[in-house]
């Protein structure tokens, strides 16, 4: 009995090493996830772009990644696990794991990161995002030409200014067209909680609302808008089947072209630090078909993707009002400076609703 | 012939100590069998769920680490559990000493506050989750509210709270609104015992907490009365021993240990006060309790086990590709079968065959 057992450690042993020899060659690439990979949103875009980069790359390398990572006490136990598992560009796809990311890079000098959203960077930690605010723009025009009663449902997920300046820009873009839009405005506080999403879905539709856009991951206010016979927008990912006869467009992360291009630096050996933010000439966000419009309304969507990706349009161009009715400064030349709308947190005039903590 | 349960004369004391292993085992065949229709190596599955984690010292640190605040917890709630008071809002009493520790650190935040910062948080953390505990305690005792409903209200009361400090009046002013205090100062800190490492002080704290209570519990009168009070209630008034008493006390002692363990967690790994402090402490903490049976040490084992089950479960994740669902039923089949070990305490199974029971209820 005891021989067997030696064995059999033995064999356990044996099939590791061989495992790990065989991985050895192959650079290894990380991911932490924040929700379920089958969330139809955020997690579920990256896990696409993953997969995007194994099906590119997968010869060169070997991904593992880890899901429903809390951005709480775990997430940094999370990070340095991957590290200690051998991989070597480690992709953290949340806000929330900023202060741990930073705190494992620190202490692995060796290992690069790449934090998604954020805004703290160090030798071996990039950050990249996407401009989102362009394609809330062109959501903004389209809202306001299909709104009959003039009122927007907007489901925030956090007042950080990601959200806020999406926010301004719909509205922005809404006053062309309809001067005298409405906006309400709910705040989740969470990114994924289906229940919540509904429920604050019915909650605007009830206040006249009938267009219901969102800045929250899971198609519940799909599904509730396309109930009610309302319009809406998908968020994060391709949620046409959700409401075909509801979904307009939605912002789609396409974060693939960004992992392969990086991972390839690694390969290289040319990866550095440095901060991406990417707009619609990148490739970081497409928009989705734009459907259950009329013609006129699809034209005028194009026509503004089409100017804001040849860079002839900007959603912030100057002069933009504040709630207060006072002028922003301008610190871009023509248009409010990236640095104006990475801390965006006022909301435009024609917002009837105040900034939570403000 | 049919297999039917039969009460015991009196409980076995065997079966109460191999009940755990043999749910353990069963628990191990189940997820063998699980693994091997996933398609993965049920060996080496087990072996980076139990095995990997207990053989390097990171890991090592890391069991100790998630074990800490639901150690702290569980104590506490055993003392209520012992004496018939059902605390259920240990997570509301967290994350109270989470916010009321996180108040001296927010305020002397940049300031050249001395060494006495970090005691007095750990002191009043623990102050205030005592009193909040002491809120359905006294309604309970005044005017008969059951301590159960109250008690798992007043958690959501505190979770709104925490989210409304940290997104208005305490958040970090370079923390482009996200809502999260600043950083901590290092004299708001949890210093940590190894260099490089994530063990903190905070362990050492709850192994304190572990010897206090077996002390309290083994060898001091009050000790006796909250045994005696919880086993025997009738028996409790005819000694004149105070149960309303025993509600207060109890509750408050472990509103303070979840205090304590709320501010360790924050001034600890976490660094600074956030919503999502806690991944349900509070809540996994009662499991831990009744899995090492209200007993100090068989709390401790408790909750170096489940932990041990987390930091498993992520390892098996990287290395064999296996999905954190199931390491989520993996932890619920452990939970079934103990509970299903725990009844063959009272209870014992019986092969009866009908026609001889007849013969026998003849002679």
């Amino acid at each position: 009995m005891r021989k067997s057992l030696l064995a059999l450690a033995a064999g356990l042993l044996l099939a590791g090493s061989v495992s790990a020899a065989s991985a050895a060659d192959k650079l290894k690439v990380g991911f932490i996830y924040l929700g379920p990979i089958g969330d139809l949103g955020w997690t579920y875009q990256h896990e696409l772009a993953r997969q995007a980069l194994v099906k590119e790359l997968g010869d060169k390398i070997e991904t593992t990644y880890l899901e429903n990572v809390p951005e709480g006490p775990d997430a940094e136990r999370a990070i340095e696990q991957l590290v200690r598992a051998g991989n070597k560009l480690i992709f953290t796809t949340s806000f929330g794991y900023m202060d741990p990311t930073l705190k494992v890079a620190k202490k692995y000098p060796n290992v690069h990161f790449e934090h998604a959203t954020g805004y703290k960077r160090d030798k071996n930690m990039s950050t990249y995002s996407a401009k989102w605010y362009q394609g809330r723009y062109i959501q903004g025009l389209i809202a306001a030409k299909m709104s009959k009663s003039g009122v927007l449902g907007y489901i925030g997920s956090f007042p950080i200014p990601e959200v806020v300046s999406g926010i301004n820009a719909t509205i922005l873009a809404a006053q062309t067209i309809n001067p005298n839009i409405k906006v309400k405005i709910i705040w989740a506080n969470t990114w994924f909680d289906p229940g919540k999403e509904a429920d604050a879905a019915k909650a605007l539709i009830d206040q006249g609302a009938d267009v219901i856009m969102q800045h929250t991951d899971s198609p519940a206010a799909m599904q509730i808008a396309s109930e009610r016979g309302k319009l809406a927008f998908g968020q994060d990912s391709e949620m046409i089947k959700f409401g075909p006869k509801t979904q307009l467009t939605s912002i789609l992360d396409t974060w693939g072209s960004y992992y392969i291009e990086r991972v390839k630096a690694e390969l290289d050996g040319t990866w550095k630090s440095e901060d991406s933010w990417g707009g619609l000439d990148s490739h970081m966000f497409a928009m989705a078909p734009y459907t259950n419009m009329p013609d006129d309304v699809k034209k005028i969507a194009e026509d503004a993707q089409a100017a804001i990706t040849a860079g002839k349009l900007h959603p912030f161009k100057c002069p933009v009002i504040g709630q207060d009715g006072k002028e922003i400064e301008c610190k871009g030349g023509a248009n409010l400076a990236d640095g104006q709308i990475l801390g965006m947190n006022f909301y435009v005039k024609g917002i009837d609703d105040k900034l939570p903590g403000k | 012939m049919q297999l039917v349960l039969e009460k015991r004369a009196e409980r076995s004391n065997t079966i109460a100590l191999v009940s755990p292993l043999i749910a353990i085992g069963l628990t191990i065949v189940t997820m063998t069998i699980l693994f091997a229709i996933l398609g993965k190596n049920p060996l080496l599955a087990l072996q980076a769920y139990f095995i990997a984690p207990l053989t390097d010292g990171y890991s090592l640190q890391e069991i100790a680490v998630k074990a800490t605040p639901l150690v702290m917890i569980a104590i506490g709630l055993s003392l209520c559990y012992l004496a018939n008071a059902w605390n259920i809002g240990a997570e509301g009493q967290f994350l109270i000493g989470a916010v009321a520790g996180s108040w001296i650190a927010v305020k002397t935040q940049g300031t050249d506050a001395g060494a006495w910062v970090l005691p007095a948080m750990l002191v009043l953390a623990a102050a205030a989750g005592a009193l909040y505990a002491l809120i359905p305690a006294i309604c309970k005792v005044k005017f008969g509210a059951s301590e159960i409903l109250t008690s798992l209200m007043l958690v959501y009361v505190a979770d709104l709270l925490l989210d409304y400090l940290v997104r208005g009046p305490w958040r970090d002013p370079n923390g482009f609104n996200f809502p999260t205090t600043a950083e901590f100062d290092p004299v708001a800190t949890v210093p940590l015992l190894i260099e490089g490492g994530r063990l903190h002080l905070g362990s050492i704290i709850a192994l304190l907490v572990v010897a206090a209570a077996a002390i309290l519990l083994g060898r001091t009168i009050k000790g006796f009365e909250i045994r005696v009070v919880g086993a025997a209630p009738r028996a409790a008034r005819f000694g004149g021993f105070n149960a309303n008493q025993l509600i207060i006390l109890t509750f408050a002692v472990s509103g303070a240990l979840a205090g304590l363990a709320g501010i360790i967690e924050v001034a600890g790994p976490v660094g600074h006060l956030q919503p999502g402090i806690s991944p349900g402490y509070g809540f996994t903490a009662i499991i831990v309790a009744f899995l090492g049976r209200l007993n100090q040490i068989g709390i401790l084992i408790a909750g170096l086990f489940l932990a041990l089950t987390f930091i498993g479960g992520e390892q098996a994740q990287i290395a064999m590709k296996i999905p954190l669902d199931v390491t989520k039923v993996f932890q619920g089949i452990l939970l079934f079968y103990v509970l299903a070990c725990d009844s063959l305490i009272l209870y014992r199974f019986k092969l009866v065959f009908p026609n001889r029971q007849v013969a026998r209820g003849a002679g």
